[in-house]
This record gives C-alpha cells, sequence and structure tokens, in this order.
C-alpha cells in the first residue's frame, strides 16, 4: 500500500472536442509527479475541461489516463472508470459543499464504507488539519468564506485520494488566509505524496506555490518548467494578459542596436519611442511589447540620472484605488496602466490631468510574438 | 363509508402512488439528455388541457370488458376494472399526473449539478445520490407534490363520473356528492360539503404557498452556493 502511495504520479493525454462541430480541441500530454502542479492559463483554456476529464466527469474523445499505475481510462482498451471508483479529490471553484449537511457530514459524506473506529480516526485528524473542528455542527451557511474552503479540501483529502484536482478553490481569500491554507495543505501532503494539479489564472498564486507550472491556452500545452521560465518570457498574447502583463502595446521596430543588446521601438501611432532587449527582428517589424503595470515607476517631475533608458512623458487620464492598489492609467500617446501605493499617490499628488513621467527598464520591457 | 370519507382515501391513495411513479419519472425528465424528451414532457402535461370527460371516456373505453385494461384486471383478479374504486385509482393517478410530476421536476432541476458532481467524485453512484442529495434537497418539492395531487384527486369530478359512475360507498365522491344532492335540491347538505371542500382546497394551497416561500423550512434550503 505505501509504495502505491509513493509512487502516486499522474500520467495523461487527453482530446477532448468541447461540443460537436466545435473548433475547441483540449490536446494535452501530462505528467505530474507528487506535490503541487500549478496548471496556469486564462479563461477559456481548457483548464477546467481537463479537470473535468481527469475525474471522469466527461469523458475524453481519446487518450488515456493512469495514477498510480491503475489506469483510469483508455479509449484504445475501452476502459473508462466512472468517477465514483477513481479515487481523484475534486474541489470545484464553487466548492459544491452539500448544505442540508453540517461540516461534519459534510466531511464524513466520502467515508461511508469505512469501518466506524478507521472513520473517527481520519476525521478527527482532518478536522485538526485543517483546523475546522470547532465547526463540525454549523451548516455551510453559517461559516465564512474562508471556513468553507477549508471544510471542501477537507472533505475532498479526508478519503485518502490518489490526486487531487483544485479548480482555483482559494479564489476571494485574502493573501494570510490564502498562505494559511496553502501550508495545511502543504503539510497534509508532505505525508502523503500525491499529486495536486492546481488551476488558477492568477499571477500571484503562481508565485505563491510555484514547483512546476503547466501553461495551457486554447487547449494546448503552450509551456512548462517552473515559474519563472514559464511566465517570464510570455511567448503569446492570451497568457501574456492572464500573466499579469496588463500592458500589452503594439510597437514598430525601428533600429537594432546590436553592440548594445538593445533595439528601439516606436509604441503604437504615438511618437513615444522606448528600448527594449534585442531579439530577432528587422527594421519595420510589427511586434508586441508587454510590460507589467507593477515595473513601470512613475515621477511628478522630469527624473535625471538615473540608469533606465526609457523615460516618457505623459499626462494622467485616471486614477482607480482598488484596496490598497491604485491603478493609474496614463496616456502618453499610447495609454499606459501604472500600479502605485496610496502613499504615492499622495505625496506625487497624483490627480487626473496632471502631468507625470514613466520610467521604464528595459528588461521590463517583453518581447511577445 | 360517506362520501367524504371515500374522497379522502381516494386522493391519498392516488398521492401515494404519483409519489412512487413520479419520482422516478420526474427523476428522468429532469436529468436525461435526450432529444425527444418533450415528447414524454407533454403527454405528462396532457391531461392539464384536456376535458376531464374526454380522458374519462377513453379510461372507461380501457376499463371496459373488452378494453385493455379491463382483460388484464379480468384475467388477474377476476372482475372487472370499471365502476370500482380500484379503477377510480387508476383513472385518478393518470389525471392528476402532472399535479404528482411537474413540482418534483422543478425542484430536481433546482439542484445545483456540481452538488451531484462532488457526490460522484466522492464516491457516491447515482442512486446514493438521489438519496443523500438530491431527495434531501427536494423536500418542498415532494410535499408540493404530493399535497397537489391530493388536492386535485379530492376536486376531480368528470373523470369520477365517467370511470365511477356513482355507486354509493363505492366511487360516490364529495365533489359527486354535491352534485347529487342539488339534482335533489338539499341545498343545506350540498352547502355543508361544499364548504368544507372550499376550507380545505384553501387549507391546502396555504401549505403549499408556505412551504415553497421557506416560512417553516430551516435555513439550508435558502443558501445556494457561490
Amino acid at each position: 500500500m505505501d509504495r502505491e502511495v509513493n509512487s502516486s504520479r499522474l500520467v495523461a493525454s487527453i482530446q477532448k472536442k468541447r461540443r460537436e462541430g466545435a473548433s475547441f480541441v483540449l490536446d494535452v500530454a501530462l505528467d505530474a509527479p507528487p506535490g503541487i502542479t500549478i496548471l496556469f492559463g486564462p479563461s477559456g483554456a481548457g483548464k477546467s475541461t481537463l479537470l473535468d476529464c481527469l475525474s471522469g466527469l466527461l469523458r475524453p474523445d481519446a487518450g488515456k489516463i493512469a495514477v498510480c499505475e491503475s489506469v483510469l481510462f483508455d479509449s484504445a482498451l475501452g476502459i473508462d472508470v466512472p468517477p465514483q471508483r477513481r479515487r481523484i479529490a475534486y474541489v470545484f471553484q464553487s466548492l459544491a459543499l452539500f448544505p442540508h449537511l453540517t461540516v461534519e457530514q459534510n466531511i464524513a459524506y466520502g467515508l461511508r464504507d469505512i469501518p466506524d473506529q478507521d472513520r473517527r480516526r481520519r476525521m478527527e485528524e482532518i478536522l485538526q488539519a485543517f483546523g475546522v473542528e470547532n465547526l463540525r455542527k454549523r451548516k455551510p451557511a453559517q461559516i465564512s468564506g474562508g471556513e468553507r474552503q477549508r471544510t471542501a479540501l477537507a472533505r475532498s483529502l479526508v478519503t485518502e485520494p490518489r490526486l487531487l484536482l483544485l479548480d482555483e478553490p482559494l479564489t476571494g481569500l485574502d493573501a494570510e488566509r490564502k498562505a494559511g491554507l496553502v501550508e495545511d495543505l502543504r503539510a497534509w501532503n508532505a505525508a502523503k505524496r500525491i499529486p495536486i494539479l492546481y488551476v488558477t489564472h492568477s499571477r500571484e498564486e503562481v508565485d505563491a506555490l510555484g514547483e512546476r507550472v503547466i501553461a495551457i491556452d486554447h487547449g494546448r500545452v503552450v509551456s512548462h518548467g517552473a515559474p519563472m521560465e514559464v511566465l517570464d518570457a510570455p511567448r503569446r498574447k492570451r497568457l501574456a494578459q492572464a500573466a499579469g502583463f496588463e500592458n500589452l502595446l503594439d510597437a514598430t521596430v525601428l533600429d537594432l542596436r546590436e553592440q548594445d543588446g538593445v533595439m528601439r521601438l516606436r509604441l503604437g501611432e504615438s511618437p513615444c519611442e522606448i528600448e527594449v532587449p534585442l531579439a530577432h527582428a528587422s527594421a519595420g517589424d510589427r511586434v508586441q511589447v508587454a510590460i507589467r503595470a507593477g515595473d513601470i515607476l512613475l515621477a511628478s517631475q522630469r527624473p535625471r540620472g538615473l540608469s533606465a533608458r526609457n523615460v516618457i512623458e505623459g499626462r494622467m487620464a485616471s486614477l482607480e484605488q482598488r484596496g490598497t492598489l491604485c491603478i493609474a492609467r496614463v496616456d502618453c500617446g499610447v495609454t499606459f496602466v501604472v500600479h502605485v501605493t496610496p502613499g504615492a499617490v499622495r505625496s506625487l499628488e497624483l490627480a487626473a490631468e496632471k502631468p507625470v513621467w514613466l520610467v521604464l527598464k528595459t528588461h521590463s520591457c517583453h518581447l511577445v510574438d | 363509508m360517506n362520501s367524504l370519507e371515500l374522497s379522502f382515501e381516494l386522493a391519498a391513495c392516488v398521492a401515494g402512488i404519483l409519489l412512487l411513479i413520479g419520482t422516478p419519472v420526474a427523476y428522468w425528465l429532469a436529468y436525461s439528455r435526450w432529444r425527444g424528451k418533450f415528447l414524454l414532457e407533454s403527454i405528462v402535461a396532457l391531461p392539464l388541457v384536456l376535458p376531464p370527460t374526454v380522458l374519462g371516456f377513453y379510461a372507461l373505453l380501457a376499463m371496459g370488458p373488452r378494453g385493455p385494461l379491463g382483460k388484464l384486471w379480468m384475467a388477474l383478479f377476476g372482475h372487472g376494472l370499471a365502476f370500482t374504486f380500484s379503477g377510480l385509482v387508476l383513472a385518478s393517478v393518470v389525471y392528476s399526473f402532472p399535479f404528482g410530476v411537474q413540482p418534483l421536476i422543478a425542484s430536481f432541476e433546482a439542484v445545483d449539478r456540481k452538488l451531484l458532481e462532488a457526490s460522484a467524485v466522492l464516491g457516491s453512484g447515482k442512486w446514493e445520490t438521489f438519496l443523500r442529495v438530491i431527495l434531501p434537497l427536494s423536500l418542498p418539492g415532494v410535499v408540493t407534490a404530493a399535497v397537489l395531487s391530493f388536492a386535485h384527486t379530492l376536486g376531480e369530478f368528470g373523470v369520477v363520473l365517467m370511470v365511477g359512475g356513482d355507486l354509493t360507498g363505492v366511487t360516490r365522491t364529495a365533489s359527486i356528492d354535491i352534485y347529487d344532492r342539488v339534482e335533489t335540491l338539499e341545498y343545506g347538505q350540498a352547502n355543508h360539503l361544499a364548504l368544507l371542500l372550499l376550507a380545505i382546497a384553501f387549507a391546502v394551497l396555504c401549505l403549499v404557498y408556505a412551504v415553497n416561500r421557506r416560512v417553516w423550512t430551516p435555513a439550508w434550503t435558502r443558501w445556494t452556493a457561490k
């Protein structure tokens, strides 16, 4: 039994047309070892369809799914184990807690066929591990969002699954609670060592969880590896937007300066020129450049004596506060989105129409092809 | 047995039978993805728009000594089906079918599909999921179905008259009794029964609306997943 758990690994290849005649096709091959693997991509990329196929809720058109060397689906051999016998846990974004059952009854839902004593032991363990032992008798309607997320995780994990699928289960939690829950999940999995597929389109969650990332777009794996490798050289526009590159600008290559390792671009139809790292391109090429809103500095006077090569003059177009983040839109002929803190807004006295200067490091500008 | 007792017995039998038959039919109608589903839906709703005399007429033909149901009944039990209590129950089940099935369909369909998927990945088959998730969450619908089919049977007239005739203690229900008394100019007696049926109908509808407004139901039925 222990050996089986240790060799836990998901190997899958899946092809699935979303609907008859539809152009969308999910066509992916996955290999996930124990630990957290992040499935990252914009919404509509096929992440949830993939999880539905793995769990057995959706039947792939073709492919093969194996966990712990036991085959759960094989279109060639005609094997299709129904979801209730796959021992794959799946936590939906909506959590799907049973509203008529208490927290305790929810968590015990999957333990019906287990001997009493064993069930009690497992229940105590999981209630403690996820910090919900004080909520036993409450209904889902009577607990907080974070507590519901903990309950849903506990309900799935208490069944000792061979694979855990998480579909954006931490949406809406603040950073601290999120970190706490992820810690509990990691602690639990340190003992069990099962593969966990974690779907998200949040760049922050990738940074926080990242061991391995598989980036998916249009139903295909577009890259995989460590988070930094996958995300910091955006190769595709939609992925770039999903990865938190708020600025995605059309540009024309002006000239290449090979000895400096840079080239100059004109942004859109504006007079703005910026310097970006050298890439395979030639003068006159149309390209796209991706810049994170958090990588742009904002100044209320023309800055001097900087190493940054790109200083662009513009005018504040709008300012919007979201929690502790202020989102500034700056019109420089093209519109830039810049993230600043409320403190910076006060000290720079930022307001609409105010003239400002944007500072961009050359290496914060990523070419997208 | 007086006519009111007979009516109650008939209505209780019909409501009980409808819950038993209606539940699997409603389950299938709520969850099937078959394209021809609308055919069955139409058949289920047919008694809503059909004149009771039409339904009663065909029921009578089917149950008569030369009808298929009548012959079958004769072979099984040694007597005919028309003008018996059993025949009345059978015709009433058909007549009240939409009232027993449609509330169930509505409440089954209202159960969040994600809950059913959650139940499946937690190891429960379809039957277990039905018993542990769908049924408890559909209780207001079950109550509504039972109460409405009971009330509807209590108030039927045309079908009973066609199929049951008017045999005291066997097929003379309260609604027919009222008709008879009016015919024989016993207005006082008729008024007595009529008032009683009015009160019952009102009470029953109050119950249905209260259950569906969640006046008494616990908080969990008001909670829906985000």
